[in-house]
């Protein structure tokens, strides 16, 4: 069954691991959708968050062979349910004296910041659930979005609530 | 030199042989090169200790530090210089991968502040080898080599075994500081899981005792983990019938009653049958290979399955799995016999379902044993048959890969783990004999054949010279049918005889090029000589040739075809 995946992968921060890791998802021709690699709080630990879409069966198998890379310490599938999962975007959009005030009023419905402004053109940060920073995009792109960039998705666990 | 520590310091050449030497190395495959030459200078002061053996191509070394490790059970060692040197034992590498067998390779690398420059003599060795090793390291700082070193070697020889490679830039081994061997490793992302979780072993021995029709798969695991006696524990006490993948021959003795032989596609009528019909089947330290299972929704289709495996990322692979169990073979099977230490109320009250499997079982063995028809000329399989009898079954066998390959794996009988060397995984011809070399050197006292194929043994066989040099005794038997005799199989069964370039239009005078390198080369033409030919070699302490010209288009049956059910056989 096809279907989206997110790994929380921690590794020990060595020249090499990602291409380690890289590989095993490119030696079974799945596509990575984004990755997100940075430090913790530990020396010599890092944490790549993987977005991935594939058959199960197939994940299941990344997934030992993951746990079988010597650099990798633990390896975990986070579900949209059980955690939380955000992206970051950066829009240039066209502006001018009649879509300044919609641009602002957008990004605050959104949450979002203006953090550059030229005389023609404002960018918009906004950070947000995958589907948010699609509506973002969609609302958006009718002003004339110059350009876009975003990162790939960040994900944590969340905190078991007391039942 | 020491300083205040009390740690002598060395250079990084010393550090390398003085930690080998703590690994209880003594004994490298190798070959020179620039990259490495402060570490063979440095050899040379260590030539009592540590046996160096001048391979004549890199692939040699790795196969020969393979046949080495899986014929001693130790660590192979491999010494190679950068760039080409480094390439030629990619082969050998994957090889070893696949079959998962420890071996540590030490490759030369250009010096640190030349490597991306496209060096002299520089390659990616740790990206081209990624992967295929279990685990592999650039060393960019001398303080790190001796740790890396251990690690290596706890990494290639413990959990599911693998190669384990090293790249030492130039400047690194002519540097020096303090030797200052680890004693424990620290490796946070590698703790195998030795011990078998009692859930899951209950219930197997339940499964066990509730089976009418139960079965042992067994593969390279049983071998790798040293579990042969619990196995055979374990078969007796239930009366399990036994078959083998081709790397788990020698796990169980061929001649025991309960054993059935090879399954899958070259694999015995009856083996075949019994997985078919089979209603549990436990794999231990198997794979579930696409030679093994044939149409794999149809593999055990009857049975429910355990499967016993150290890697995790083998179990569930390919066929579904009811009870998996993680850990080392031989420590899970002594939990399961402990178990059924409680049971044998149990194991006696339901014996005589077993008996009447077993029954069955022998009735497909009888009705379609292995076989062959004998005529004027030589018979391939009579050969590795007269082999068996002549060495009384305590030969090292290895093979290279093709028709020699499995009729050596049908017709002679390995009774003990360790004697049968083969390349499963990878099917590397040329593999058999450079291995045959390494397992001669870590078993001087035995006899070590290498049964090979004309094409194959063409492909290594300017270790020759090895072995000459070395004295190594190794008796290569080639059963010589002047073709790729397997593909030409191929090309029989499912390409309308279309002999598309398998036939050997020309072969060396292998008799002529033994002597040309100081080898004994022999040949039988007739049935009627092979016995004599046989008896000579044995005769004869140096490396012989033995050029066995046989039927040319003699094929390996039983045959599956490839993607088949396995009970869709083949027969004679
Ligand atoms: C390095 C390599 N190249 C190609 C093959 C494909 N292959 C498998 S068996 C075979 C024929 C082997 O011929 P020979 O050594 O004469 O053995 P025979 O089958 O005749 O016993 C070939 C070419 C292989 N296994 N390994
Ligand atoms: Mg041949």
């Amino acid at each position: 069954m096809e279907k989206t995946h997110i790994l929380s992968i921690l590794v020990e921060n060595e020249a090499g691991v990602l291409t380690r890791v890289a590989g095993l998802f490119s030696a079974r021709g799945f596509n990575i959708d984004s990755i997100c690699v940075a430090k913790t709080l530990e020396k010599n630990e890092s944490k790549m968050i993987i977005t991935t879409s594939g058959d199960t069966q197939i994940l299941e198998q990344i997934t030992k062979q993951l746990n079988r890379l010597i650099n990798v310490i633990k390896v975990q599938e986070l579900t949209d349910e059980d955690s939380v999962v955000r992206q970051t975007v950066l829009i240039k959009v066209n502006a001018d004296e009649t879509t300044k005030s919609d641009i602002v009023r957008i990004k605050d419905i959104f949450g979002g910041r203006i953090i550059d402004i030229s005389r023609n053109s404002y960018t918009v940060e906004a950070t947000g659930s995958e589907k948010k920073i699609e509506s973002l995009i969609d609302i958006l792109r009718p002003l004339g979005i110059k350009d876009i960039v975003m990162t790939g998705a960040i994900a944590i666990q969340r905190a078991r609530r007391p039942s | 030199m020491k300083p205040g520590n009390g740690k002598e310091i060395m250079t990084g050449s010393k550090i390398i042989l003085e930690s080998l030497i703590k690994e209880g190395v003594d004994t490298i495959f190798g070959y020179p090169g620039g990259a490495v030459l402060n570490i063979y200078d440095e050899l040379f002061n260590y030539k009592d200790k540590i046996k160096h053996v001048l391979v004549r191509h890199e692939q040699g070394a790795a196969h020969a530090a393979d046949g080495y490790a899986r014929a001693s059970g130790k660590v192979g060692v491999v010494l190679v210089t950068s760039g080409p040197g480094a390439t030629n034992t990619i082969t050998g590498i994957a090889t070893a991968y696949m079959d998962s067998v420890p071996i540590v390779i030490l490759t030369g690398q250009v010096p640190t502040n030349l490597i991306g420059n496209d060096a002299f003599q520089e390659a990616d060795t740790v990206g081209i080898t990624r992967p295929c090793t279990k685990h592999n390291y650039l060393v960019k700082d001398i303080k790190d080599l001796a740790r890396t070193i251990k690690e290596a070697f706890y990494i290639a020889s413990t959990g599911r075994p693998g190669p384990v490679l090293i790249d030492i830039p130039k400047d690194i081994t002519s540097s020096v500081y303090e030797f200052d061997y680890p004693e424990a490793v620290e490796l946070r992302g590698y703790n195998p899981t030795y011990f078998g979780h009692h859930v899951q072993l209950s219930k197997v021995v339940k499964e066990l005792l509730n089976a009418k029709r139960p079965l042992l798969y067994i593969g390279g695991g049983v071998i790798i983990s040293n579990a042969s006696a619990e196995l055979k524990e374990l078969a007796e006490l239930l009366d399990l019938p036994v078959t083998s993948t081709l790397m788990g021959l020698g796990g169980f003795p061929s001649e025991h009653s309960l054993f059935f032989g090879m399954l899958g596609m070259h694999g015995t009528y009856a083996a075949n049958m019994a997985i078919s019909n089979a209603d549990f089947i436990i794999a231990i330290g198997a794979r579930f290979d696409d030679r093994v299972t044939g149409k794999v929704e149809e593999f055990g289709r009857n049975a429910k399955f355990a499967h016993i495996d150290i890697d995790p990322s083998s179990i569930g692979k390919n066929v579904k799995i009811e009870i998996p169990v993680v850990g080392d073979v031989k420590s899970v099977l002594n939990s399961l016999l402990e178990m059924l230490s409680a049971k044998s109320k149990e194991i006696s009250s339901t014996q005589y379902d077993r008996l009447k499997w077993l029954e069955e079982i022998n009735i497909w063995k009888y009705e379609h044993p292995l076989s062959y028809k004998m005529n004027d000329v030589i018979k391939p399989q009579y050969v590795i048959e007269k082999i068996y009898e002549l060495t009384g079954g305590s030969a090292i066998i290895s093979t290279e890969v093709g028709q020699n390959q499995m009729w050596t794996a049908q017709f002679y009988k390995f009774n003990s783990p360790r004697t049968f060397l083969t390349s499963g995984g990878l099917g590397t011809m040329g593999y058999g004999f450079p291995a045959a070399i390494g397992a001669q050197i870590a078993c001087p006292d035995k006899v070590v054949f290498d049964i090979a194929g004309d094409g194959s043994i063409q492909m290594n066989i300017q270790e020759l010279a090895t072995a000459v040099q070395y004295n190594l005794p190794v008796k290569i038997a080639i059963v010589n049918n002047n073709f790729l005799g397997m593909i030409r199989q191929w090309q029989e069964l499912f390409y309308k005889k279309r002999y598309s370039f398998s036939e050997m239009n020309v072969n060396p005078d292998f008799v002529k090029l033994a002597e040309a390198y100081g080898a004994v080369g022999l040949r039988a033409t007739r049935p009627d000589e092979v016995e004599g030919v046989l008896k000579k070699a044995l005769s004869i302490k140096k490396p012989v040739i033995m050029d066995f010209v046989v039927a040319p288009e003699e094929s390996v049956y039983p045959m599956v075809a490839p993607g088949a059910p396995i009970t869709g056989m083949l027969l004679v």
